[in-house]
This record gives C-alpha cells, structure tokens and sequence, in this order.
C-alpha cells in the first residue's frame, strides 16, 4: 500500500502528508532520484538568505540573518575593560549562542538545547582563529583600557543549518559595529563622549577624544560557511532540519574570502566521507562565500545609504 | 625537511601507545589509553532500558559523559561529548538492542596534546570489553602545520599551541587485516577510507588540509595494528585465566 502511494503522485494532499511521516527517508530519496528535493530547490542551491543590519537600535552593531526561514539574530555591546598583562594593548572578545525556545517545539524552557554550547564553541573558534578582527583595534590606553565586545547570537528560527546563518548574523553584526567616541576622565577614567558636549557651558573643560579616528572596525578575510549534508552518493547544499534529521550526515566547511580553508568539521554521524566528496563540498562553498559577500556588501549599501 | 622536534621525534613519528582493557571492577566494560604522557580512562555502562526523549526508539541511544582533569564542565566538554557520541553511531550497530541506551564516561586523567584520538581509542577498548556490538573499530590522529607548511603528527600540548593549524581525523580500522592474505591485495586497492570525523583548527589552504589527510591516512594502517595486537594479547591471557 505504501508503494502504491509513493509512486502515484496525483494523490490528494492528505495521502502524501502522510507518506512523507511515515517513510521520510523513501519521500526525500524518491526527489533525490530526479535530482531535486521537496522544496524545489536543486541539489547545490542554498535557500534564500536575507541580511538587514542595525536591528537592534540600543546596540553598538547588530544584524538580523535569514537563511531560509532559520533566523539568528545577532548584537554586540562594547564595555571598557582592564587588559590582561600578558596582551597590554588587546581587546577582547566573548561570543555566545542562545537557542530559547521560541525557536524549536523540540527545545523547552529550563532544559537547553544540546546543540547551544557546540554551536556557541565552534563559533567563538571560528570566529577568533579565521583573524577576522585584529584585537589591537580595540585597545583604547595600552595597559589601562580596551574594549569588551559581548557577541550574542539568538536563534529565533531553528531550521538547519544553524551554524551557517549565526557566523553571517556575526560577521554581519561586526561591519555593522560602531565604536562609539570616548575620552579620558580627570580620574583616569574612561567616559562616552556624548553629542551635547558641543554647547560649551563654561564649567566643563572640553576633554580629548581618545578614539576619534576609529569608529568603525576594520574587518580581514571574513569567514563564510557551508553545511552540506552526504547520502549514499548525494550531496544537498544547506539542507533544512527536516532533511537533517532523516540524513544524519553532514559536513559544514568555513572558507574566508581569501578562499583559505578556516575550518572543516565532520562530527561523525553515520556515513563516511570520501576525499571526492569533500572536494565537491568545497567547491559549494566556494561559490557560497562569494554570493555571501555580495549579500553582505549590499546589505553594508544599504545602510549607508540610510 | 627535517623538523625539529621535542625528544627528536621524526615528524611521522607517534609517540608510544598503550591500552588496557578492564581496569575498573564495577563498570560493564572499561580502558584506559595513553599516548606518550596523554591518558584517558573510559567505562561503559548498559545498555540499559528506555532511551532518553528525543531519542529514536528503534535504535539504541548513547551518551557520552565527559570529565575533564581539572575544573567544572563547559563548552569544551560538551563539543567533545557530541562528537564522541556522533563517532560512534558511525561504528556501532545501534539496531541490535532497540529502545536502550548505553552509557560512557570518559575521565582525562592527563592532557598532553592528541586528547581526541585518545579518547576514541579508550572508549572503543571500552565498548570491546563490555561486548557492544560494533561493526569495526576506529583508529584516530591528530596531524599539526608548522608556519612552513611542514606537517607533523601526534603533536604535544606546547607543540598543538605553537602551530598554526591543527587537524584531528578518525577513521575506520581497516577490515583488511581480517581478510585472508591473499584477497587483501586487490581490495585494499579499490576502497579508499572514507573519513568518519574531520576537525580542523587554525587557518590553512585546502591542499595543506587534503596533504594532512593523506599522511594521517597512511599513518593510521600501523596504529590500528598496534591496537588491535594490544587487544588481542589481553583476550588471550583472559581466555588462559578463565581456562
């Protein structure tokens, strides 16, 4: 009964719901076998991805990224902090990923999602080792001040490949950053300089900015990334979390724009993964982080437009 | 080409290993595993009924619990436990004991570089004393890239962060040991490995990366034959005691 069902196509609706529940693995292999898959898609397309930047207005740099219907959205705030000894004049960096559980039925308030503290490590790795920012731009007084930048991805939507759309809503958030203008108080303190400072009222000295020039960061190679999922001898290109969770392998290499390889992580999982097969993944990736930096140079446009 | 190294160590060369199963009493199955001064000790307890939420129930589940030598769980730990865990559903046959789960600690007793490939050697030593059904074995290693793109295998912790790209790929142990001598020759020449787990840290290009790949390749023939006599030589001596 149930191959009557798959091959006859003009069902009704209610007939091919319910295949695609009851045998989702011969649903998705039947649109594999045309080379295609239930969204329509073919096998090396990306979905649709969208990036609006500044949608958090209280935050120093924020982005807004959707790859499909997966959101994640990103925003960074500055804090002045005592450098470390052994790095006087560098800034520092903390990144974190939330999943609360407006994005998944699967994930509850009270028990976090097991996928968080992975998907935040592999980030902050990511993220510090592809030498995107320099830490030096971020010192204010070598030895007494640098910035704190807090990076907090939310997940709002979790549907497949979530690491993909938090590292674009992270670098997205970065060329968005403005570090705002400070000087140095009379008790060797760091203060914002805000923009009433103008009408000089007499009491007040006029105080040296100690950052004029720098407002906005100045990004290197940024890292774009790829997840590609592997089934017998099928490659699909940012699958959803349908297709994650019935083809439980998948693979999600980061290239900067310099096309170096940043990071390339296969978790394990059920299948095996030839050197042909990675090969063909990186070229996905590659066309992947040119459309990525056209999308985010648009984006950059548009804001400076505004 | 030749690239100094602690203790003079060649750039091929792996530190020396060993694995010992049984070493706890009150655990299913148990091994300890060391790699020059890096040890892990892993323990196996099930399977026991029911599988967690979210767990399919036509396969057996299995969690991994990780501790580290020193200092609460983090981040660290729990990148580690699903890669563990997603490792081993590529070699363990899941659908023998449906709807149970097993469980397996693995303790870092001492962190001298390579903690991954240890770790997956002491636990699957682990899984071969408790009797879980595998379909093969895993065989692991880590390879290093020096600044002048010279790669190095097995590093040591001031090794891993003196470089500038790290590597960290698992493989299925061959079953060309297994076979006859006279069939391996044409089989071992059709089937390329394919890989179960790749992790990478640093920048480097996509050559420097398929280059590691090969030479961990080659290395990981000799280490999975060391691990298995390791095995063997213990199972004989458990046979001899039980006779």
């Amino acid at each position: 009964m149930a191959a009557a069902s798959g091959t006859n196509d003009l069902s009704s609706d209610m007939e091919l719901d319910a295949f695609r529940r009851l045998f989702p693995l011969r649903f998705h292999e039947r649109h594999l076998l045309e080379s295609i898959r239930p969204d329509g898609r073919p096998l090396g397309r990306a979905r649709d991805t969208t990036l609006s930047l500044g949608a958090v207005a209280s935050a120093n740099g924020s982005a807004l990224a959707k790859i499909g219907c997966t959101t994640m959205l990103a925003a960074i705030k500055l804090e002045v902090m005592i450098p470390i000894a052994e790095a006087p004049d560098e800034g520092c960096i903390a990144i974190d990923f939330h999943m609360p559980p407006i994005c998944s039925p699967l994930i509850r308030p009270g028990r976090p999602a097991e996928v968080a503290p992975v998907i935040s490590k592999q980030l902050s790795d990511t993220i510090l080792s592809s030498g995107m920012i320099d830490l030096k731009e971020l010192c204010l007084v070598s030895g007494k001040a640098a910035w704190m930048a807090y990076l907090d991805i939310y997940c709002l939507d979790a549907d497949g490949a979530l690491f993909d759309a938090a590292l674009l809503s992270a670098v997205a958030a970065f060329s968005h950053l403005q570090i705002p203008v400070v000087s140095l108080n009379d008790n060797g303190r760091i203060v914002l300089m805000s923009e009433e400072n103008g009408e000089n009222g007499g009491s007040m000295k006029k105080k040296e900015p100690v950052n004029k020039e720098k407002i906005k960061l100045k990004l290197n190679s940024q890292p774009f990334s790829l997840t590609c999922v592997l089934h017998k001898n099928y490659i699909l290109a940012d699958p959803t979390f349908e297709e994650e969770s019935i083809m439980e392998t998948y693979l999600t290499i980061t290239l900067d724009t310099n096309f170096q390889l940043v990071s390339l992580n296969k978790p394990g999982g059920p299948g095996l993964a030839s050197t042909s097969a990675i090969q063909d993944c990186i070229i996905l990736a590659r066309q992947r982080v040119k459309e990525l930096q056209q999308i985010l140079n648009e984006a950059i446009s548009d804001m400076e437009v505004d | 080409m030749n690239v100094e190294r602690e203790g003079g160590r060649g750039a091929n060369q792996l530190r020396p290993m060993d694995c010992s199963r049984n070493v706890l009493s009150r655990a299913h199955g148990s091994a300890s595993c060391s790699h020059g001064e890096t040890k892990v000790i892993a323990a196996v307890f099930g399977p026991k009924s029911g599988t967690k939420k979210n767990e399919n129930p036509e396969k057996a589940c299995i969690e991994i619990i990780w501790k580290p030598k020193t200092g609460q769980i983090g981040k660290p730990e729990k990148e580690f436990e699903m890669i563990l865990k997603r490792t081993l559903q590529n070699i363990c046959l899941l659908t023998i004991h449906p709807n149970t789960t097993t469980s397996i600690i693995v303790q870092v007793a001492h962190d001298d570089g390579s903690l991954l490939p240890c770790a997956i050697h002491a636990t699957c030593a682990a899984l071969v004393d408790a009797g879980f059904p595998l379909k093969s074995l895993a065989v692991a290693i880590c390879c290093c890239l020096t600044e002048n793109g010279h790669i190095i295998l097995d590093p040591s912790k001031l090794e891993e962060q003196k470089m500038k790209a790290f590597v960290c790929l698992v493989f299925p142990s061959s079953v060309n040991s297994v076979l006859p001598e006279g069939s391996t020759d044409a089989s071992a020449k059709s089937t390329e490995q394919g890989i179960i787990t790749s992790l990478t840290r640093g920048v480097m290009t996509v050559d420097d990366y398929f280059h590691s790949v090969e030479q961990g390749r080659a290395a990981v023939t000799p280490l999975s034959n060391i691990l298995r006599k390791k095995m063997q030589s213990q199972f004989a001596s458990n046979l001899s005691k039980a006779s």
